[in-house]
């Protein structure tokens, strides 16, 4: 084991000895499962004991090719994952420039933006469930009060309304990773910087436009990207709140394929729709990345 | 914290133009509290409520009387009890093993050579890409042939697969931030390798421990997907699956006990949220930005 590097940086001599019983579990808890799984996607495996596995190639991803209700489900995952990341990611970002202003309310208001993070997805969907009720729920309660055409709707019910209600739960529960992280990074703007343009003449907007927005640039290609993974896969807000209804409105994928695994016992096909979102995951991303990438190099 | 009201970068105008700048700012912030608040608080009075009061069609905000039997209802008769029982004992475990698996892993993908770390940093990051509906599938088929389907301890293994990965990534990040020269000058010293870790990088590194500990833990405690794929039978049940469970069937007319069952599962979560606050998100992302 070399100790120097080429920069003449000398390593932790011992280093190696605490990464192997690391990386055992690491390989065992996480590289095999993961290798499985894509090979699974490959086979024709049924679950219940005693049944032989065979290999089918490529068989599994031939029929789900023609499986229009998946292309349906893959359709809503596709505009749920970008929805949610997009509303989260304008509430956030206000949230955390009202957080960066000397106002009142702030204290309360940085312990609220905490809180959709710290709730269990369930305990989230149970509580909106509760707001969203078409009897007793508040929100069609006060929606009446205020004479608002729509009150009285079944929110969560509704053909028209389902999925853009699920999407808007979506958006509360992803806000408060981006309005912390947006925050830190306007945070770490030093203050001489603003002081300096306030000086020449930039007013709120060129400073918002000029410095704000280039300092949080980095963090917000990060963000994005992370809630397109984490929501596109996303399976127990959706779960408790409608189960894929009405209808199949809010079907997403991970509910279609966890009902063709645990509801029909199709291990293999299901496999191959986890797969295919997997590639899809890295098929946003390659696109979102490279273009916020030549956006980075034009300026 | 603190560095908010002193720092105190204001895009705001100078004083003369405050006035009617302020009205819609003030317009946003009740917005949002309203928006991030109101559901929660909701939730609460909801949990107070009695049945008959339920019934009625326009509720008020606040209970009229505080029916604190919806909290006895829940915690007794529906289990809850004994769910926060198993929840407790599970996210303690994981994150132990994890904790234990994860600090010296996280530290030697931090400081070993490049070629080894770049190789475990680019599969945990792979990893985060897969689908839970995918991962489950091998994971189910080794938890049965191990005869641990439907028990806490198959539901703990489980976990560890999917707490191990983004623990790594936190604490590589916090070691990453440790000035090498330190262990260097311990090295100079005459310092062992193990004693550079136990007497500088452990101390140094505690709170970065600390939070991915809290972190594994909140995670595995308000996990659902793999204990809704993985647990059968009432009493190994954890807190998220009752009361999804409930909710799907006599939760839809006891909405009381209900609503007390998911606030009181929510508390540990704000507890470790009022411990951390903002270090847990600049933990998060300190793996990212500190390659």
């Amino acid at each position: 084991m070399k100790t120097t590097s080429k920069s003449g940086k000398m390593y932790n001599r011992g280093a190696w000895k605490y990464a192997l019983p690391a990386f055992i579990p690491l390989v065992l808890l996480s590289v095999v499962p993961l290798s499985q799984a894509i090979w699974t996607a490959f086979t024709d495996n049924v679950a219940g004991f005693n049944v032989k596995v065979k290999f089918i190639g490529f068989e599994n991803f031939r029929r789900l090719a023609g499986d229009t209700l998946f292309w349906a489900s893959f359709k809503i995952g596709i505009i749920w994952a970008v929805s949610v990341t997009l509303l989260a990611l304008v509430l956030g970002f206000g949230l955390a420039l009202l957080l960066n202003q000397k106002l009142r309310f702030l204290g309360l208001m940085r312990v609220l933006s905490l809180v959709p993070w710290a709730m269990p997805p369930v305990i989230v969907a149970i509580m909106w469930n509760l707001l969203l009720r078409p009897t007793s729920g508040p929100i069609d309660g006060i929606l009446e009060f205020f004479h608002v055409p729509g009150a009285k709707t079944d929110w969560l019910g509704d053909f028209n309304t389902a999925f853009p209600t699920v999407i808007l739960i979506g958006a509360w529960v992803a806000m408060p990773i981006i309005t912390v992280s947006i925050l830190a990074a306007i945070q770490g703007i030093p203050s001489d910087m603003i002081e300096a343009a306030t000086i020449d003449g930039a007013n709120a907007w060129q400073r918002f436009r000029f410095i704000t927005i280039p300092a949080v640039r980095a963090i917000t290609t990060a963000l994005v990207a992370l809630n397109i993974i984490w929501n596109f896969s996303s399976f127990g807000l959706v779960f408790v709140l409608t189960a894929g209804g009405p209808g199949g409105k809010t079907f997403v994928p991970a509910l279609f394929a966890y009902n063709e695994a645990f509801k029909y016992g199709n291990f293999g096909y299901a496999a191959s729709m986890g797969v295919v979102m997997a590639l899809a995951i890295v098929l946003m991303l390659a696109v979102y990345l490279k273009a916020s990438k030549r956006e980075d190099t034009q300026r | 914290m603190s560095a908010i009201e002193q720092r105190g970068i204001s895009i705001a105008p100078e004083k003369k133009k405050r006035k009617y700048y302020l009205i819609p700012t003030y317009f946003a912030v009740i917005c949002y509290i309203i928006f991030l608040g109101f559901p929660f608080v909701w939730m609460f009075t909801t949990s107070l409520k009695s049945p008959f009061e339920l019934l009625q069609l326009d509720q008020s905000f606040l209970p009229k009387s505080f029916y604190w039997q919806n909290y006895q209802d829940i915690m007794e008769k529906r289990g809850l009890l004994n769910s926060a029982k198993n929840s407790t004992i599970i996210a303690l475990i994981t994150t132990v093993i994890t904790t234990i698996f994860a600090v010296p892993a996280g530290y030697a993908i931090a400081r070993l050579r490049k070629v080894f770390s770049g190789a475990a940093t680019g599969w945990i990051l792979i990893s985060q890409v897969f689908p839970v509906s995918l991962v489950i599938i091998p994971l189910f088929m080794a938890v049965r042939r191990l005869g641990l389907l439907d028990t806490i301890w198959g539901l703990i293994l489980v976990y560890l697969v999917a707490a191990l990965p983004f623990a790594l990534w936190m604490l590589k990040g916090y070691v990453a931030s440790i000035p090498m020269d330190l262990e260097e000058a311990g090295a100079m010293d005459g310092a062992s390798s193990f004693q550079i870790l136990r007497r500088i990088v452990f101390p140094l590194l505690l709170p970065g421990i600390v939070a991915t500990a809290l972190f594994t833990f909140l995670n595995s405690w308000n996990e659902f997907f793999f204990a809704l794929v993985l647990i059968q039978s009432p009493e190994n049940e954890t807190l998220p699956l009752t009361l999804a469970r409930f909710m799907g069937s006599e939760g839809q007319v006891l909405l009381g006990p209900l609503a007390a069952g998911a606030f009181l599962a929510t508390i540990p979560s704000l507890l470790i949220f009022g411990i951390m606050q903002r270090k847990l998100a600049s933990g998060l992302l300190a793996g990212a930005v500190k390659g």
